[in-house]
């Protein structure tokens, strides 16, 4: 297991240089960059030329990405252009909110999907199953800056309970945790339901009932852990997207995340920060994924003996 | 006579209500069972062997089955009006089953030992921990080694996991024990050794024992009493002696002619002609009367058990003309 664990930590890396590949030269490859913007608009093409150099960007892309990745190697983001801050600095200073919107977000959707997608499978074919498909269906395809702008309008506008915006107390959380949660609930929902469909038709559940074990614990107990390994799937891939900040909501909730902060980045063509926040989004989602793996362990024995080996 | 049942059934009704049609399963079966007895439950697959003993310990799947009956008593209590609390407390303690296919029986993510504790922390009045020391004399009585109990179902082999099932089910040494084809998905060695470990742990806790079976050799084997079903009935019941030589019914007969005879292999098999009703489509009155090579008009009417003697019946019509007899002889 735990060469497992380090085989999969070493293979992060040549990931996370490719990662940083791609992305520094699509930021070349966009238009425009920002020296023009940071130069004044009287500046020489000599000053401007300084201006370059100052900010590393002078020479060729590929002399640029050497440079970059020779010091990424070493530990070092570089700076933000933009920001004249350390990029991990910067970086550090914002994963709080989104991890926090990541984490209530989760929780609403867990607390939404698992049960409901319980109940419609065990009740197949019903009023109940069926609401639930339609429910994530509306889910999944309702977009979340809309939702977003109706739980405003709802909730700040016509009855003045929570703020429309910004972040700081627990109730600025409410909202956008709630339009986050109930987007990611609709794919966890299905995959509960459809999950505990082919686990409660298995022959060890009439076992268990035939011993004498009540059909809430059939339930909870024999099916639900049978039916984790896809949910844990979903849940991974649904957390990690979370940790890369929900730049949609976090817009319409001016939300100080990292989703606002990586697109500002990339709008001022502020190459280190864009980079920077896009390899450590990378990072946080590979872990996550990592995560997820060792759970599938811990979940089902047959998967751990596969590791061992 | 009624307090030395332990298992009454009269009438039992099992169909399967599908978008395709009704499928009649079990159509008025009546059984009885004494204390201490085995019978073997005998027909081809659809008979309704599963059906009925699935139905014994409620677990029929509701939707789309219904399960009506005038009578099905499991030692004294009345199964098929009890709430579902207090027949949770019957299940795996008063009566258990061992399935079918030992591959899929066992839930993949518990030990075998949780497993088979489980059914004893239910029932006893006993720690978990106790639970679990119990269930590893268990695994040793079904001779597994002890050490085995924190391994998983896919570390087993499908003897292993028999075993296993086997353990599950004895573990709160119920009274009656169902065995649902338990040899079936087996290697013929293994076979023989299940056989061997039912029936020593059914003489040590005096269990009585529902063999169902497509094997006549088993049934001879491990039982005291036959039962052979065809489309959902009982249609011909008794001793082992009563059916095996002095056998009844032409369906009963069938089967037998359908056994190899080692003893002449030139001999050709006499298979029964045809296939088993169709069960969304029942033929009125006796349901073996379209492959029956005795049929007569009277047998299109509704067929009523025939005795023969104390301990034998047979559901044939054509037993109420004097001097009807089949081919097959009895043997004395």
């Amino acid at each position: 297991m735990a060469r497992y664990i380090l085989r999969r930590l070493l293979l992060m890396i040549p990931v996370l240089i490719c990662v940083s590949f791609v992305v520094f030269f699509l930021m070349d490859l966009a238009p425009g960059d920002i020296v023009s913007q940071m130069a004044p608009a009287d500046a020489t093409p000599e000053q401007i030329e300084m201006l370059r150099e100052e900010l590393g960007l002078n020479g060729t892309v590929l002399q640029r990405y050497g440079r970059y990745l020779w010091n990424l190697l070493h530990g070092d983001m570089g700076t933000s252009l933009s920001l004249k801050r350390p990029v991990i600095e910067v970086f550090v200073e914002r994963l709080p909110a989104t991890l926090k919107l990541a984490f209530a977000s989760i929780v609403i959707a867990l607390a939404i999907s698992i049960p409901l997608g319980i109940a419609a499978a065990t009740h197949h074919r019903t009023w109940l199953d069926g609401s639930s498909v339609v429910l994530s269906m509306l889910s999944v395809s309702m977009p979340a800056f809309w939702l977003g702008l109706l739980l405003i309008f709802a909730f700040s506008y016509r009855i003045k309970i929570f703020p429309s915006g910004g972040s700081g107390t627990f109730k600025h959380l409410i909202l956008p945790a709630l339009t986050l949660g109930t987007e990611q609930a609709g794919n966890l929902t299905r995959i509960t339901r459809s999950s505990m469909l082919d686990v409660i038709r298995q022959d060890y559940l009439r076992t268990a009932r035939a011993k004498g074990v009540s059909e809430k614990y059939v339930i909870r107990k024999h099916a639900l852990k049978n039916a984790l390994i896809p949910i844990i799937t979903v849940l991974g891939s649904t957390l990690g997207n979370a940790f890369g900040g929900a730049v949609a909501i976090e817009t319409v909730f001016a939300w100080p995340g990292i989703g606002r902060l990586t697109v500002a980045a990339i709008n001022s063509r502020d190459m280190t920060l864009a980079t920077g926040c896009i390899i450590m989004f990378t990072l946080m989602l590979n872990m996550t994924l990592l995560v997820v793996d060792i759970a599938y362990a811990y979940v089902d024995p047959r998967v751990k003996a596969r590791y061992s080996k | 006579m009624d307090n030395n049942l332990i298992l009454d059934i009269e009438n039992l009704v099992v169909r399967f209500e599908t978008d395709d049609g009704t499928v009649r399963a079990v159509n008025g079966l009546n059984l009885q069972l004494e204390k201490g007895h085995a019978v073997g439950l005998v027909g081809e697959t659809g008979a309704g062997k599963t059906t009925t003993a699935l139905s014994i310990l409620r677990l029929v799947p509701d939707p789309p089955g219904v399960v009506e009956c005038e009578k099905l008593l499991l030692d004294g209590q009345d199964i098929i009006n009890m709430p579902i609390k207090d027949l949770e407390k019957i299940r795996g303690k008063d009566v258990s089953m061992i399935f079918q296919d030992p591959m899929t029986a066992l839930n993949p993510v518990f030990t075998v030992g949780e497993q088979i504790a489980e059914s004893i922390f239910l029932h006893e009045d006993v720690s978990k921990a106790e639970a679990y020391k119990r269930a590893l004399d268990m695994l040793e009585l079904v001779g597994i080694p002890a050490e085995r109990a924190n391994e998983y179902p896919h570390q087993f082999s499908g003897g292993m996991k028999q075993r296993v099932i086997i353990a599950i089910a004895l573990a709160c040494h119920p009274k009656l024990l169902i065995a649902d084809e338990p040899t079936t998905a087996l290697d013929v060695t293994i076979q023989a050794q299940m056989l061997d470990l039912i029936r020593s742990l059914r003489e040590k806790y005096s269990t009585s024992l529902i063999m169902i079976t497509h094997d006549l050799g088993i049934v001879a084997e491990i039982c005291d009493e036959v039962a052979v079903m065809y489309a959902g009935n009982v249609i011909e019941k008794g001793t082992l002696e009563d059916v095996f030589n002095r056998t009844k019914h032409p369906y009963t007969e069938g089967l037998f002619n359908s056994i190899p005879n080692l003893n002449d292999r030139k001999v050709m098999l006499t298979p029964i002609k045809g296939f088993t009703p169709d069960p969304t489509n029942l033929p009125p009155g006796c349901a073996f009367e379209p492959r029956c090579p005795y049929a007569c008009e009277n047998c299109l009417k509704e067929q009523k058990d025939i005795y023969i003697s104390d301990t034998h019946f047979v559901r044939c019509s054509r037993y109420e003309e004097d001097g009807f007899s089949i081919d097959r002889k009895e043997i004395q």
